[in-house]
């Protein structure tokens, strides 16, 4: 099968990113995206720490962008969400899924 | 029928996200008529204060402590929620609402203004910061607002009077309803609520001119540096080693002045009262004895000047955030960092500063370790003991070997902190995924007036606590270490006779296997008011006449020649461990409102201290 080539280098796997979707932690420091959701699970303390989460500002569609990580491995990451920023620990940036909003370079 | 107040003043409630700049406007409100206590029953700050309008009202200004929300996750929280919906017993319900925002960060205070409208208190929203705002270039109309929230706005700047004037004149309006007012029922939003409460928050922020994200702002770049993995903890240890060098090195003068005052006011009232029980008490107990807490004064007030400089600029999360790792490996909160640190000078305002920490659990495992970081009480004995023991000589090459051995000392408190740390948070519920959700707030210039307000208020806590447990502490030690008197013709020192002696006496049975004779285990008793006092005990001791600093001089040779090293060393262990301050005790029991901590506390330290000490011992003679 023949494709043209223009098709598969750019255009494809733009649409493509423009659509990926990744865990917060994921996603590269500076990297402007957006909040896809927020969910921490269905047990009682998941249900509260979703919902803390929400309180601060963490909603679906909402601006976020990684501002700082740290230096060891399981450190807190320091995250803006709409005007604030607030340090996560990882597992509560793991209830948080984004995509990011220009597809990367590079 | 109640005796009601001629003019019973109206009850306004300070309401706002932590971080809005609603604790600069209250001190702007009430200036310095301000009391600072505990809701009853928990460790939660209540800051109360009034101010006369104008027109001659008097309104009480209640300071609620910072939320994000009415569904309350931390103790702070459920005052606040407690308080406005008027379940708190003994509190209230406000009469009036102010809600403060931040203009900076509209998006996320408004959620807060949306939940207290559904409360259907009396309310008017404070649009704090807007200087600050303005200069970002956002420009919000607050006319506009008012009339999409339905409720008064007034523009405020926290740290400036003039917006503050047209908020007074809103609370002069405010009236106390006839009846004990009852706030709505309050129900936990559900998600529905929630994405609600989005969509509002963005059409209303669409409609006055805040729907504008920052870019990258001067804050970011500053983080881009302070939190940068490599040089962020550079700059922290930086930080921290310049606070301690002006703790230690600042406060040695005040500290000197302190105690050459009160020796000096010890004499004088020694040359003008005959010799009496009374004089007795009033001097080597009430005077010797809160002069010897008192003392810390000076290293308190530099210490808690230079953290709540941090606090106040925002650095203080930031440094909260790069030690969160390492704390969290010991299962502590990165918050713990500030009362620990707090701790080297003293454990009683260290343990006050646990308050910061939201978490009960985290917040009881700080209170249990504070004591044992090397508080300056233990220098005078560790100085004592080091100079007698440790020869003056450099080692590895200009190390200076008694400064190691003090350093040593250091890190073994350290140490054994966060072992016992480590060990209380696996003995509870694993506290694995505890949640951080700490704010890192923009950095903003420290603001002079509330800086001096929160250093008043520490002192006052400090001295309060001076002036009424440790008085009485001081009290009961004197009569112990005085009662009952030598009988006639005793040739050794009078406190070998009293209830302290006898209690020595019967400690050294106890500590022999450790290495401690009599005269140790007899100054140990009188050296719970505060470590530092045993060094004075000792002298009383060995019956040296000398006073003051002159008593540390003359012991020195005195306990080099009568002391073993493994001795001596065994007491170096000891005072890293023991809970050798009644003072401390006091305070937790305070703090946490029960006498179980306390018990605890001492329990282990003293089980901590003997088995450090019997080690200590025990190898250091193996190897003499």
């Amino acid at each position: 099968m023949i494709t043209s080539p223009a098709a598969d280098v750019f255009a494809q796997p733009q649409a493509q990113q423009r659509l990926m979707e990744m865990r917060l932690a994921d996603l590269p420091p500076g990297t402007a995206a957006r909040v896809v959701s927020v969910s921490a699970g269905d047990g009682k303390a998941q249900v509260e720490l979703g919902r803390r989460l929400a309180e601060l500002g963490f909603l679906p569609g909402e601006a976020i962008r990684i501002i700082a990580k740290g230096f060891m491995a399981r450190a807190p990451i320091a995250v803006r969400i709409g005007t604030g920023t607030f340090a996560l620990r990882l597992f509560e940036a793991a209830c948080i899924r984004v995509r990011p909003e220009q597809p990367q370079l590079g | 029928m109640d005796a009601v107040p001629s003019a019973p003043s109206p009850l306004v409630a300070l309401v706002g996200n932590p971080n809005c700049g609603k604790t600069a406007l209250f001190n702007i409100l009430t200036g310095s008529r301000q009391k600072v206590a505990n809701y009853a029953g928990v460790t939660v700050e209540r800051k109360e204060g009034s101010l006369l309008t104008p027109s001659g009202l008097r309104v009480r200004v209640l300071d609620l402590p910072g939320a994000y929300s009415l569904d309350p996750l931390t103790p702070d929280e459920q005052v606040t929620a407690d308080v406005l919906l008027g379940r708190r017993a003994g509190e209230p319900t406000p009469d009036f609402v102010v809600c403060v925002t931040d203009a900076t960060n509209l998006r996320q205070n408004l959620r807060l203004v949306l939940s207290l409208k559904r409360l259907g208190l009396p309310m008017v929203v404070a649009l704090n910061m807007t200087d600050i705002a303005r200069r970002k270039g956002i420009a919000i109309d607050a006319q506009r607002l008012a009339a999409e929230l339905g409720v008064p706005v007034v523009a405020t700047v926290g740290i400036k009077s003039g917006g503050v004037r047209a908020l007074i004149k809103v609370l002069e309006t405010v009236s106390i309803p006839a009846h004990a007012r009852q706030a709505a029922a309050w129900r936990t939003p559900s998600a529905a609520d929630i994405a609600h409460d989005q969509a509002e928050v963005r059409r209303i922020l669409g409609a006055v001119g805040g729907d504008r994200l920052d870019g990258v702002t001067l804050s970011d770049r500053i983080d881009a540096v302070v939190l940068q993995p490599v040089l962020g903890p550079l700059i922290l240890a930086l930080i921290l080693f310049l606070v301690f060098q002006a703790v230690f090195a600042w406060a040695q003068l005040p500290m000197d002045a302190i105690k050459t005052g009160v020796a000096a006011f010890g004499g004088w009232v020694g040359t003008i009262l005959p010799a009496s029980l009374f004089k007795d008490l009033l001097v080597n107990g009430v005077l010797a004895g809160v002069g010897s807490v008192l003392v810390f004064l000076p290293q308190i007030i530099i210490l808690f000047f230079f953290i709540l400089l941090l606090e106040d600029s925002g650095y203080l999360p930031r440094a909260a955030f790069l030690l969160d790792r390492v704390m969290g490996s010991v299962g502590l909160s990165g918050r713990a960092f500030i009362p620990l640190l707090s701790s080297f000078a003293c454990a009683i305002p260290g343990i006050m500063a646990t308050r910061t920490i939201q978490n009960p659990r985290d917040r009881l495992a700080t209170i249990m370790i504070a004591p044992l970081m090397t508080c300056s009480a233990r220098l005078p004995v560790y100085a004592l003991i080091i100079g007698a023991f440790i020869p003056r000589r450099t080692i590895w090459g200009g190390l200076e070997l008694q400064g190691v051995v003090l350093f040593a000392l250091y890190i073994l408190g350290v140490v054994g902190a966060m072992a016992v740390a480590y060990v209380l948070k696996r003995g509870g519920k694993s506290g694995r995924n505890q949640a951080l959700m700490l704010e890192l707030p923009a950095y903003h210039w420290p603001n002079l007036r509330n800086l001096g307000i929160g250093l008043w208020q520490r002192v006052e806590i400090f001295l309060t606590r001076v002036g009424t447990i440790i008085l009485a502490l001081m009290v009961i030690l004197w009569a112990l270490s005085s009662f009952p008197a030598p009988p006639p013709g005793a040739t050794g020192p009078a406190i070998q006779y009293s209830i302290a002696g006898h209690l020595g006496a019967w400690l050294a049975v106890v500590f022999a296997p450790i290495g401690f004779n009599w005269q140790i285990s007899i100054a140990l008793v009188p050296g719970l008011a505060a470590r530092e006092v045993a060094v004075g005990a000792l002298g009383t001791v060995y019956a040296l006449s000398a006073t003051g600093s002159d008593v540390s001089g003359a012991l020195t040779p005195l306990i080099a020649q009568s002391w073993s090293l493994p001795t001596a060393l065994s007491l170096l262990a000891w005072y890293v461990f023991a809970p050798q301050c009644l003072s401390t005790l006091a305070t937790v029991k305070r703090e946490t409102n029960s006498w179980r901590y306390p018990i605890i506390m001492a329990a282990y330290m003293f089980a901590l201290a003997y088995a450090g000490s019997w080690l200590t011992y025990r190898i250091a003679l193996a190897l003499s």
